[in-house]
């Protein structure tokens, strides 16, 4: 903690990795309730911050769960009451904790949960891509998927403006490669005083569980009242988006890092352009300066915000460019096209009028590394197969045994 | 529990009511007498959480509620996980100022026995390991009765269930009630209880403890369904009395202080007279009758050990 850094807020420069990065960011959002339960690779946060707790740097409980499926159930319930709660999970945790996760939103309880995010069994494997995250899609969460330690610990901050929002009340999720990142120690900068935290998220009133103003929460709703609740999620979501990007400006404003919900590298000039999600895009970034050097007109995008998805940032970011690439971490079995980021850009790209060539390719599956190489080879196999690329479905990029020519 | 003050009759409850009526149970279900004494027992302080059930679908239809006090549902299998939630959050905001620390709040769980024996049994046993103070209600009415009758690991012997009909070959359900004060109470929690709705105040004393210990309770209460057990809905007292007078159910509790049978039968009914009041055992011939008769003589046997005096008498009729 030497260096210091003079924005508004004063900040000072720490050594973490993601899931500690997430830990501090729950610690300085002053959280009441804590409940999770170990996977891996997730389980530095809980650890972290049972440390924290225990030294006294943070007045929360800690529910030391018995699984995700009451990690979750346990916040719902300390969410009822008032409490900022925060959970951590990944892969197996997060699908056993699938029916709350539909029951909290449902709820419009704000909760906030980071996700190391981790492939899933069968076969069993501990390490990094999106399928857990993808799966959960339609769950009603505000997601977003951090790039670097920084990104994680600014976003549970800004996750936890967004979903207190009376105009979303919606949970969130903070999504990164797990071992890529929750294992990767880096460089970033959080408050000196972390008073300056509770500012930026006050305590607003809700409704709550409170003897002296009883409400029923959780009641069962017949089809005459159930579609227009559920409509109401539709809108919050929508709000959503308007509230995430004030709360960017927010970001910027007291911590000096400015985030949109779609990021670009080297974007303005291109002709083609790369999108992906996660810590892959700072290796797609190098991939892009190796291949400008070849004289080729490449840019890289980030998706940082997947739900709600940013149809207007994605058809302005795409803009003019003649060739989209979308490299998904995740597969969607059976779909026309497998790599879910992908097919939800050409879904956005269609509504907003805009036809590049799209080309879909899936990588980094069950941890296999993406490396610049890797990006390059997509982006040359992308150009010689030009309109057929698409017709193909999404292309598994690195796997034995399978060639699209 | 010297200094418990008791319930000794009706008058000893309060007047106000906070379950209303107008909700949607059967016609005769006890389930609605036991909520409302538990809440005349706690009070206005008090929160509510209910897990997926009979109680929950039919007394919160949207947008009607028959709790005059605050409610929670989440789901199925976790009110307790839910309730441990909400204690350890009111816990935290008291220490930060949030809520008013002086005031104690009732956090109760109200579940069936599917949502206790069965789906919602981790999460109980979470809850009671990790020493929440938060007294938990499973009201037995021994099936899964909000789906119609199916059996759960609380229905007894040879029962008749929509799943385990009593047949040429299989007689009802095969296999055994399962325990579940007994296992509760093998996590050493302060203070577990059986009680029966026909038997209200000393159902109300044992609520009352469960509220006043400094941890995780347990009550478990016999809910005679007129719609699964397939009797008269105007005999659900009657029923749950039977069941006492056999010692098909036993009044129990235990506290630090030991183990105590509190209500004792000086000579016990056949089980007969319990059995054929309900359709549900309807087509038992009498060895299978006999067989439950002798499940019944060991568990009174046991249980007198356990005490140490004859608490439940011999078999007179």
């Amino acid at each position: 903690m030497e260096s210091v850094l003079e924005t508004r807020v004063r900040q000072v420069r720490v050594f973490l990795n993601s899931n500690y990065a997430a830990a501090y960011a729950a610690r300085d959002a002053d959280v009441d309730v804590i409940a999770a339960y170990p996977i891996t690779p997730q389980t530095g946060v809980v650890e972290k911050l049972s440390e924290i707790i225990a030294n006294g740097e943070l007045d929360a409980e800690m529910i030391h769960v018995e699984s995700e499926h009451s990690a979750l159930s346990a916040i719902v319930g300390a969410s009822a009451v008032g409490a900022r709660v925060f959970t951590a999970t990944s892969s197996q945790g997060l699908e056993f904790m699938h029916e709350v996760l539909h029951i909290a939103s449902g709820m419009r309880l704000p909760l906030v949960m980071s996700v190391a995010t981790r492939a899933i069994s069968a076969p069993i494997n501990i390490w990094n891509d999106y399928s857990d995250l993808m799966n959960v899609r339609d769950s009603s969460w505000i997601t977003f998927i951090a790039s670097t330690a920084q990104e994680v610990y600014d976003s549970i901050i800004e996750a936890y403006m967004v979903s207190e929002d009376p105009r979303v009340l919606l949970p969130s999720i903070v999504a990164y490669d797990g071992f890529w990142m929750s294992h990767t120690y880096e460089p970033l900068y959080i408050p000196e005083d972390r008073g300056i935290v509770s500012k930026m998220l006050p305590r607003r009133p809700r409704y709550v569980l409170d003897p002296d103003n009883p409400i029923t929460m959780g009641s069962l709703v017949n089809p005459d009242w159930y579609y227009e609740i559920k409509y109401q999620q539709v809108e919050a979501m929508k709000e959503a988006c308007r509230v995430v990007r004030e709360a960017d400006v927010k970001i910027k404003e007291y911590l000096g890092r400015a985030y949109e919900p779609i990021e670009s590298y080297m974007a303005e000039d291109s002709e083609i352009l790369v999108l992906t999600y996660g810590g892959a895009y700072e290796t797609l970034q190098s991939a892009v300066d190796m291949l400008r050097s070849e004289g080729l007109r490449v840019g890289a995008l980030k998706l940082r915000l997947w739900r709600p998805f940013p149809v207007g940032d994605l058809k302005s970011k795409v803009g003019g460019a003649k060739t989209l690439i979308v490299v998904d971490r995740a597969i969607s079995y059976g779909a026309s096209i497998e790599g879910p980021v992908a097919l939800e850009v050409i879904a956005a790209l269609h509504r907003e009028g805009l036809h590049p060539t799209i080309s879909s390719f899936i990588a980094g599956i069950g941890g296999r590394p993406v490396s610049e190489e890797d990006f390059k080879g997509m982006v040359k196999k992308a150009l010689k197969l030009g309109d057929k690329a698409l017709k193909i479905g999404s292309i598994h990029w690195g796997v034995r045994g399978v060639s699209y020519e | 529990m010297s200094s418990t003050p008791s319930i000794r009759g009706v008058r000893d409850l309060q007047r106000e009511e906070f379950f209303a009526p107008g909700h949607g149970l059967c016609a005769g279900c006890t389930a609605g007498t036991i909520i409302r004494h538990l809440l005349k027992v706690s009070g206005r302080n008090t929160i509510i959480v209910n897990a997926t059930g009979c109680v929950e679908v039919s007394t919160t239809i949207y947008p009607y509620t028959s709790w005059k006090i605050p409610w929670l549902h989440v789901a199925f299998e976790n009110a307790a996980a839910a309730a441990s939630g909400v204690e350890a959050a009111l816990k935290a905001m008291a220490r930060k100022g949030l809520v008013d620390p002086e005031r104690r709040i009732n956090i109760i769980v109200l579940a069936g026995d599917g949502g206790t024996y069965d789906i919602g049994f981790q999460a109980l046993s979470g809850m009671l390991e990790r020493g929440h103070r938060v007294m938990y209600v499973l009201y037995d009415n021994e099936a899964y009765m909000n789906t119609g009758i199916q059996r759960s690991g609380s229905t007894p012997l040879h029962a008749w269930t929509t799943t385990t009909p009593i047949g040429r070959v299989l007689r009802g359900k095969m296999q055994f009630k399962k325990p579940i004060a007994d296992i509760v109470a093998a996590h050493r929690i302060p203070y577990v209880a059986t009680a029966n709705v026909a038997y209200p105040i000393d159902m109300d004393q044992k609520f009352l403890k469960g509220l006043q210990v400094d941890g995780p309770s347990f009550i478990h209460v016999l809910q005679p369904c007129p719609t699964g057990w397939r009797f008269d809905p105007r005999y659900g007292i009657k029923v749950g009395k039977l069941a006492v007078e056999t010692a098909m159910w036993i009044n129990w509790e235990m506290t630090v202080e030991g183990f105590k049978v509190t209500t004792r039968v000086p000579k016990r009914k056949h089980v007969r007279h319990y059995l054929t009041i309900q359709g549900r055992f309807k087509g038992l011939t009498d060895e299978e009758i006999e067989e439950i008769q002798r499940l019944v003589d060991n568990e009174v046997e046991r249980i007198n050990k356990m005490v140490g005096e004859e608490v439940i008498g011999p078999l007179a009729d």
